[in-house]
């Protein structure tokens, strides 16, 4: 990769693979994450949990809690205010802490606040509590059993036909109708995606302290300002009292979207008057957060020549034991679970089952992966039964550029054969395999967000510099960089001169959350707004001072007639010698569109393609990955090494899922595996020998210079790829995930019995 | 809870702290929040991820693992001691330069693994490397960055 140092370039940063900002205090121990912030004299907190999902409280004793020396309080459900307060940004479903009942293993029944950890721990070892397991549901088929106990009381949930029951809600999408087509080949298949989880390496810390009148709670949250609206609401404040500080998240992939456990401190911090700082171990982050399961029942249907004919899907996403965001996550990868091509009629049929487990949440991919699991297999299927290539038999499906393929959306935004055509160069597609060697090819496509609100200040000082404030969250993605060029570039001042400052509600504007690769996109253009305001005023100001009617914008300097004044100068002719500074501001909004069936739609398409060719060794069933290629239409690589890591990383966390991540939960429903060893991700040396990260690049997005997000990448399409691969190293089809070496040797054993 | 404290010395990136521990504490709960170096960081605390990784009398140790009173009388390099006279050393620069830092939260465990994988194998093969970084976790970047950091920290790179 080349590097090119910021001083080097000349006028183009944006573009450019410059260092990561903020790299410098990540590798030297600088930076400062939720738990490295020490404030002398806060109380700690300890969750109080019991080993099962399922449980009725019959009574908490504290007293021998409340005698070890140094604890401040323990309290309960009891003490929770009622009415209850429940908090979620979907349904509002979800309690402080539990009350009378657990609905899943991790759920709080009481917090321990002491002087310090050690007390905290001992005396949350000392809660007497007095419970009564009871049955509990953690499967689709246990879910929707007439017999299931029920997750969520009827009485708190909305009346409607699924009341009773533990179908939380049901989406309906499609075209035309499904069962009028008559089609050469209809394939008809089962596919399961277990529950896996983010496992940001920065388990959750959060700190809350009431100070005059303002609650501050600290949050590695990628959603500062919902988190304060859910703070507020719980705490009955006005918004303004209410400070959330949002420090880098160490990680977070989605799982940081949401409020966990921050409405119970600040409600602590409050009662006791003093601040209070939780840690979560890794296995309480492994309790608090996973991605939706989904079982999906897919009938595809295919014409002789491969068109696609149809897709009918019925999937049942197994969320937890609260809704979190999972409803949109079931609604909104429903609606394009079809893929990027154009089929001729679709019948998606979604239903989000309550469980007694954590509650699912947002995660890179956002429910696509689950569903490309199924449709991906359905069409390399139909290409062995049809005698059709599979790069083939997609590029005959696939939209051109300015086609329409979802009906209430905007045409497909990409050269998406490009993508697919670089991946399949990239992998040798079509050149022989060796012995027990397979490749797979697969597609796969996300909807970005489809409303906004982004605002963004830019401060130009008097010598040039400037601070950009944005609310985005910088979790890896590497947002401060990207907007740093983007200011840079804007007003011809140095990268390293632009400070960008983010998560803290109490002084940078508002913005809606950090997903949904939205953030270059839209926090981009409210920044590269808030410079062209900047820009704007300076040339008002030219024009003033030299009477040119339409001074002329050039790279960091005005030309008024036949002079050429620079932006420094026109600062010091602004201000003199009082001093001051030129303050823009921008915003990108979409907003709701009542008649689309998502509320609103997408700005761009993700659209990657991810190709595997990989071993398996027949007497194990293990399987060594050869080589791993990802190519993606990003519309503009606003920083190419940023891209590249994007897309390495969601490649390699994309195998994670195809061949080693699941929950494993015993008969109560404790979780089993949550610890970094016994649940399994990636290391070094599980990475493919090689890994390659292609790009295809029209600049044709909505974002700045026209780049589209990037971040979901390989992560959509990567297990597809892998399983496909597999059925042709082995010659046997899988339909669950993970392919853990077991599962492929016992398959293959099978096989050989018949 | 405070049992009676055990009272060590241990130098910390060339500074000598003679303190009194819980006996219970771990080596990184001292560093972190005994003597304020948080570079160190705590993710699984029961030495599977790495995050915590310190070099201690020449041999790179999980802080989470070791309680602090069994370190007394040891020599500690944590993160913040690589920097000579402010200037990185050349497993952060590569780090930097090869893309292998993203949220940054396992990055100092990563590199203090580097730098004592390098201290004993200054010319690693890839697989020498990928070996030698095993023990450490990363969400973010599929490690691909941080083997070719190595690689450039070796001289093995151009950088």
């Amino acid at each position: 990769m080349s590097k090119t140092k910021p001083e080097e370039l000349k006028g183009q940063v944006v573009g450019s693979p410059i260092h990561r900002v903020g790299g410098a205090e990540r590798v030297t121990g600088r930076q400062r994450y939720v738990a490295d912030i020490l404030i002398p004299n806060m109380l700690h907190a300890k969750l109080v949990k019991l080993d099962c999902a399922h449980a009725k409280i019959r009574s908490i004793d504290i007293s021998d809690a409340m005698k070890v020396s140094g604890v401040h309080a323990v309290f309960t459900g009891d003490d929770l205010p009622r009415p209850l307060v429940r908090f979620g940004p979907i349904h509002q479903d979800r309690p402080l802490m539990a009350v009378e009942e657990t609905r899943f293993h991790g759920e709080p029944v009481a917090i321990v606040v002491a002087d310090t950890i050690d007390a905290a721990e001992e005396a949350a070892a000392l809660v007497h509590v007095d419970y009564e397991v009871l049955p509990a549901v953690f499967t689709v088929e246990g879910a929707l059993d007439p017999e299931a106990p029920l997750v969520q009381d009827p009485v708190t949930r909305p009346e409607g036909r699924f009341q009773k029951t533990n179908i939380l809600d049901e989406y309906h999408f499609g075209w035309g109708d499904v069962d009028s087509v008559t089609a050469d080949l209809v394939i008809e298949n089962d596919y399961f995606f277990p529950m896996v989880t983010q496992f940001a390496i920065e388990p959750f810390a959060f700190m809350a302290a009431p100070e005059r009148d303002v609650m501050t709670v600290w949050s590695a949250v990628q959603n500062p300002n919902f988190l304060q609206k859910v703070i507020a609401r719980s705490l009955g404040r006005p918004l303004s009292k209410v400070r959330v500080i949002a420090p880098d998240p160490g990680g977070g992939f989605g799982g940081k979207q949401h409020a966990k456990f921050e409405p119970l401190l600040a409600f602590a911090a409050q009662k006791l008057g003093r601040g209070i700082r939780l840690e979560l171990s890794l296995a309480e982050s492994f309790q608090a957060v996973r991605r939706t399961a989904v079982r999906v029942k897919a009938r595809s249907g295919f014409s002789s020549e491969g068109k696609f004919l149809f897709q009918d899907l019925k999937a049942d996403f197994l969320i937890g034991a609260y809704a979190d965001i999972t409803p949109r996550i079931v609604q909104k990868s429903s609606y394009a679970a079809a893929g990027p091509y154009k089929v001729g009629s679709v019948r998606t049929v979604s239903r989000a089952l309550l469980s007694h487990t954590m509650p699912s949440t947002a995660f890179r991919g956002f429910g696509v992966p689950q569903f490309n699991w199924a449709v991906e297999n359905q069409i390399d299927l139909a290409s062995r039964e049809l005698g059709i290539d599979p790069v083939e038999i997609r590029l005959r499906n696939l939209p051109e550029h300015g086609e329409h393929f979802l009906p209430d959306d905007p045409a497909a935004d990409g050269q998406w054969d490009q993508v697919l055509r670089k991946a399949a160069k990239a992998i040798g597609w079509g050149t022989p395999v060796g012995k027990n060697r397979g490749r797979g090819i697969s597609m796969g496509i996300k909807m970005s967000a489809t409303t906004a609100a982004s605002y963004s200040i830019v401060r130009l000082h008097q010598d040039g510099s400037a601070t950009v404030m944005a609310g985005t969250s910088d979790m890896g993605q590497g947002a401060r960089t990207i907007f740093s060029q983007i200011v840079a570039q804007e007003l011809h001042t140095p990268v390293e001169n632009v400070n960008v400052v983010m998560g803290d509600t109490a002084s940078v504007p508002f913005d809606l959350q950090t997903t949904a690769s939205r953030s270059s996109v839209y926090m981009g253009t409210a920044i590269l707004r808030a410079c062209k305001d900047v820009q704007r005023q300076l040339k008002e100001a030219v024009a003033r001072k030299y009477g040119s009617g339409d001074p002329e914008l050039c790279e960091g300097y005005f030309k008024a007639g036949t002079r050429e004044i620079t932006f420094t100068q026109i600062l010091d002719d602004l201000f003199g010698g009082v001093s001051g500074e030129v303050i823009g501001v921008g915003s990108a909004r979409a907003e709701k569109r009542r008649n689309h069936p998502l509320g609103g739609h997408t700005v761009f398409f993700e659209v990657v393609c991810s190709a595997v060719e990989l071993e398996v060794d027949p007497e194990t069933g293990e399987t060594i990955i050869h080589k791993l290629v990802t190519a993606g239409d990003v519309g503009k690589a606003l920083n190419p090494q940023h891209v590249q890591m994007q897309d390495d990383g969601a490649a390699i966390m994309g195998l994670g899922h195809a061949v080693m991540e699941h929950y494993i939960f015993d008969d109560n429903g404790k979780l089993k595996n949550s610890s970094a060893l016994d649940y399994r991700i990636p290391t070094s040396k599980d990475i493919p020998r090689k890994i390659e990260s292609l790009l295809v690049e029209n600049e044709d997005g909505p974002g700045p210079y026209g780049s589209k997000g990037v971040a979901e990448s390989g992560l959509l399409t990567i297990a597809s790829a892998v399983g496909i691969a597999v059925h042709n190293a082995t010659g046997v089809f899988f339909q669950e995930l993970p392919l853990t070496p077991e599962r492929i040797w016992r398959a293959i054993a099978n096989k050989k019995r018949d | 809870m405070s049992a009676p404290g055990v009272s060590i010395s241990i130098h910390v990136n060339g500074e000598t702290h003679s303190i009194s521990v819980q006996p219970h504490h771990t080596l990184l709960q001292v560093l972190r929040y005994d003597l304020g170096l948080t570079g160190s960081k705590k993710c699984c605390g029961e030495g599977e991820c790495g995050a915590c990784t310190v070099i201690l009398d020449g041999r790179a140790v999980n802080s989470c693992l070791m309680l602090a009173a069994e370190a007394d009388g040891s020599n500690i390099v944590t993160v913040e001691g690589l920097e000579r006279d402010g200037q990185l050393s050349a497993v952060q620069r590569a780090f930097l330069d090869r893309g292998g830092v993203q949220c940054g939260f396992c990055t100092p465990g990563m590199i203090m693994a580097a730098e004592y994988l390098l201290m004993n194998n200054p010319h690693p093969s890839e697989e020498e490397i990928r070996e030698g970084l095993s023990g450490n976790l990363c969400r973010c970047t599929g490690y691909q960055g941080i083997v070719e950091a190595v690689q450039e920290a070796a001289g093995e790179k151009q950088s």
